[in-house]
């Protein structure tokens, strides 16, 4: 004992060591590396070749991208400025912007107008997808429509007041009548629109259109990228409802509604939408005298909204399908009447399991949009294959242009998919 | 029940495209406006330009007519038309007439109620070869790998004439126009064939159309031309004669530049009569005196439309060829102005 007491200890520590930098390898980059892309032979070599990949790709696109010529007036000069280089003629897109983003034939003075309805469209749409807004701008979104048909189309202004006052007036009676009976207030909405439309029609004068402040544009006139913007919103935003619709009518119990509901989405469903175009564009003007026919974009417009809307109804289906039969009964046993019941209990829930489906739905429509130019609308993809591709300057040009077609889409779609993700973490009630 | 209002559509729908038929030139004069069926782009025959005004050998063909009949050369509405949509949107008389290099056939003529007025440019098929393949007939293309647009009557031309000449090829099917332009240029074929005009705009697209030949040997006809509805005999007159204005201008040498003076009065009596100083061949076609002369003022005679749009000076540079009067040895044949 005693001579382990009075040997002196070799080492007492004192104090800590002090903290070193864990090893290298163990930190920072090298350590992510190590972990993600060299964590064993399998991966590293698939690493490898990712890279030599990567490399092989962007050894090729950005010296052209870089070399992009942006000044020039023909394909032919755009390779004199290049001399051999590899490089893009941008100089297309600096010359067209214009027609491939409005078409060939909007008037040029009157470009401030889609753009104003565009920006308009941002903060009409603010309240329906953001719902912390205050709820008092929804009435802007519930003018919108008159404004921007007004912005685009231009004309006499009493046209979309007619058609505002003859939706505000039906609003009105369907509240008034559609508490005691819904059919009473739905068919009294209809009927009182159309004799407010029709004695409106009536009552502007002919010339109202000619001398009107802004210049009208005729639907054959629009173009573009702005025609595939307004044919999406437009279809996505009325096939919503109506696809609601036909799924609730699909699951009546009333048999004359289910079945017609039933019908019209497996017919729809059933053909092709190029083919429900082609009706729209060909066959229907064999149906109406020549100078009345109806005008060639509400035609579509009615075609896309019914292809879109039988396959939203489809997915709404799914999650009202979805939702356990307790939560019918839990609302039938609270007293709660059948819109009451959907409006409350059921819709809420089935539409957040929905979002997937409906999103996925709406970003096929939107791309779906460049199938009007094989009816001749000169849409973005219209644009290039037609008017551009085919002029002498720049006939041969096609990476440029489609580059650009396929940015401009990505932005749109690749947004619709970001908002959807952040729509369903915020609508998450469930607890981890 | 049911049936009977079926029916009752049906008849209505017919009775207003039958009214559609009627008096054409009327309803031109009474609109104001010429709606004239082109294609939605094809380089140097129809497309619009960088300001959104319709440039091109079809275009000025439309022209042409709604200067002779309404007096303005602008007073067009240009409506563009797919190779699908084209021929349901004359007949159900969206446009008055069709000017979009549309092939004259006896089915197209007889089995679909048009009538083709004329030829304003005869087409053929054709091949394109690489120089350095140093090819100079295509009856040394044997064995040749050659690029061809699937489901079109260029394909059973192709296998025709090969069979005839019996020599073997090889078909890479390709879809559209710009396919085989990458497919060509990247060596995937070592022929292209389609429509000659189609083989000269395309090459003026390469980077280096001097390393390119066209040969010799057209192997289809392909008279393109303006065609109307069945009909309305009138209207069709008055789009025959237009095209045959522009035609015969050229043969009598009258421009653009020297029409006006030529209007005045000459000593050809033909020129007289075409421009409106003697005789009423504008009264007979219901037109007034000087319909003629405004047509060729609008864009020139033929061969300046020719050569202004696709002619040799453009960078599509075809050669007037079978395109040619035939006082050049062409088929341009106008039937005289008498």
């Amino acid at each position: 004992m005693a001579d382990q007491t009075n040997n002196p200890i070799a080492f007492v520590a004192d104090g800590n060591i002090p903290e070193s930098p864990p090893p290298a390898r163990e930190t920072g980059v090298v350590k992510w590396l190590r972990e993600n892309l060299f964590s064993g032979v399998a991966n590293t070599i698939l690493t490898v070749l990712s890279l030599i990949l990567i490399y092989l790709l962007l050894k090729n696109t950005l010296p052209w991208i870089f070399n992009g010529v942006w000044n020039a007036n023909s394909l032919a000069e755009c390779r004199e400025i290049l001399a051999g280089k590899t490089g893009a003629c941008f100089a297309v897109l600096a010359e067209r912007w214009p027609q491939l983003i409005y078409g060939f034939k909007y008037p040029v003075d009157a470009y401030w107008r889609p753009n104003l309805a565009f920006i308009l469209m941002l903060v009409a749409f603010a309240p329906v997808l953001f719902f912390d807004l205050p709820r008092k701008l929804l009435l802007f979104t519930a003018v919108y429509p008159f404004i921007a048909f007004w912005l685009i189309w231009g004309g006499s202004i009493l046209v979309p007041l007619v058609a505002l006052i003859g939706c505000v007036v039906a609003g009105g009676v369907f509240q008034k009548f559609g508490k005691n009976s819904f059919a009473a207030g739905f068919f009294g909405a209809i009927v009182v629109a159309l004799v407010i439309w029709n004695i409106g029609g009536a009552l502007i004068p002919e010339s109202a259109s000619e001398n009107a402040w802004l210049s009208p544009v005729p639907s054959r006139d629009l173009g573009g990228f702005m025609l595939n913007m307004m044919l999406g919103v437009t279809c996505v935003s009325l096939s919503v409802p109506l696809g609601i619709a036909l799924a609730l009518g699909r699951q009546s119990n009333m048999p004359l509604i289910k079945w017609v509901c039933v019908i019209f989405i497996e017919f729809i469903r059933g053909v092709p939408l190029i083919t429900l175009l082609f009706v729209a564009s060909v066959m229907l003007a064999y149906f109406f005298p020549p100078d009345s026919t109806v005008d060639l974009f509400l035609r579509v417009v009615i075609m896309i909204t019914m292809f879109s809307a039988a396959y939203i109804a489809e997915v709404i289906r799914g999650g009202l399908a979805a939702l356990p039969r307790g939560q019918y009964e839990a609302a039938d046993s609270l007293g709660l009447d059948y819109p009451q019941a959907m409006r409350l209990i059921i819709l809420p829930q089935a539409l957040k399991i929905s979002i997937p489906g409906i999103v996925n739905v709406a970003v096929g429509l939107f791309k779906d949009t460049v199938l009007v130019s094989v009816i001749s609308m000169f849409d973005l993809l219209g644009m290039i294959r037609g008017p551009i591709l085919a002029s002498t300057e720049w006939n041969g040009v096609y990476w440029e242009l489609l580059g650009f077609a396929s940015l401009l889409f990505f932005v749109v779609c690749y947004g619709i998919s970001q908002y959807s993700q952040w729509l369903e973490r915020r609508l998450a009630t469930d607890h981890h | 029940m049911k049936k009977s209002v079926i029916l009752g559509a049906a008849t209505v729908a017919g009775l207003a495209a039958g009214a559609a038929v009627a008096g054409t030139v009327d309803d031109v004069k009474a609109r104001g406006t010429l709606n004239c069926g082109v294609t939605t782009g094809l380089v140097g025959f129809a497309a619009p330009d960088a300001n959104g005004e319709w440039q091109g050998f079809d275009v000025s063909v439309c022209r042409a007519v709604a200067a002779a009949v309404l007096g303005d050369a602008n007073a067009v509405e240009f409506v563009p038309t797919t190779g699908k949509t084209r021929f349901t949107a004359l007949a159900s008389g969206e446009i008055d007439m069709l000017a979009r290099n549309t092939t004259w056939t006896f089915s197209r003529d007889v089995d679909l109620k048009f009538e083709f007025v004329g030829v304003n440019y005869y087409d053929g098929q054709g091949f394109m070869v690489p120089k350095a393949l140093g090819v100079s007939s295509a009856k040394e293309l044997d064995g040749a790998r050659v690029c061809i647009q699937t489901g079109t009557t260029t394909e059973l031309n192709l296998a025709d004439f090969f069979r005839a000449n019996n020599i073997s090829y090889e078909p890479v099917p390709i879809e559209t126009n710009a396919e085989a332009q990458q497919q060509y240029l990247a060596g995937a074929c070592d022929v292209y064939t389609t429509d000659a005009s189609g083989l000269a705009a395309t090459r003026a697209t390469f980077e280096s159309p001097d390393e390119h030949v066209l040969l010799p040997e057209i192997i289809s006809k392909e008279p393109l031309g303006p065609l109307v509805r069945h009909g309305d005999h009138e209207w069709g007159d008055v789009v025959r004669w237009t095209l045959n204005a522009m035609i015969s201008a050229e043969e009598l040498g009258v421009t653009s530049a020297n029409i006006d003076e030529l209007s005045a009065g000459t000593d050809n009596p033909e020129v007289n009569r075409l421009l409106g100083t003697e005789g009423t061949l504008g009264e007979m076609l219901g037109l007034d005196a000087d319909w003629a002369a405004r047509a060729v003022k609008a864009g020139g005679n033929y061969g300046e439309v020719f050569a202004k749009n696709i002619g040799e000076e453009t960078p599509i540079g075809l050669a007037r060829g079978l395109n040619a009067q035939w006082t050049d040895g062409g088929l341009l044949y106008s039937p005289p102005f008498r």
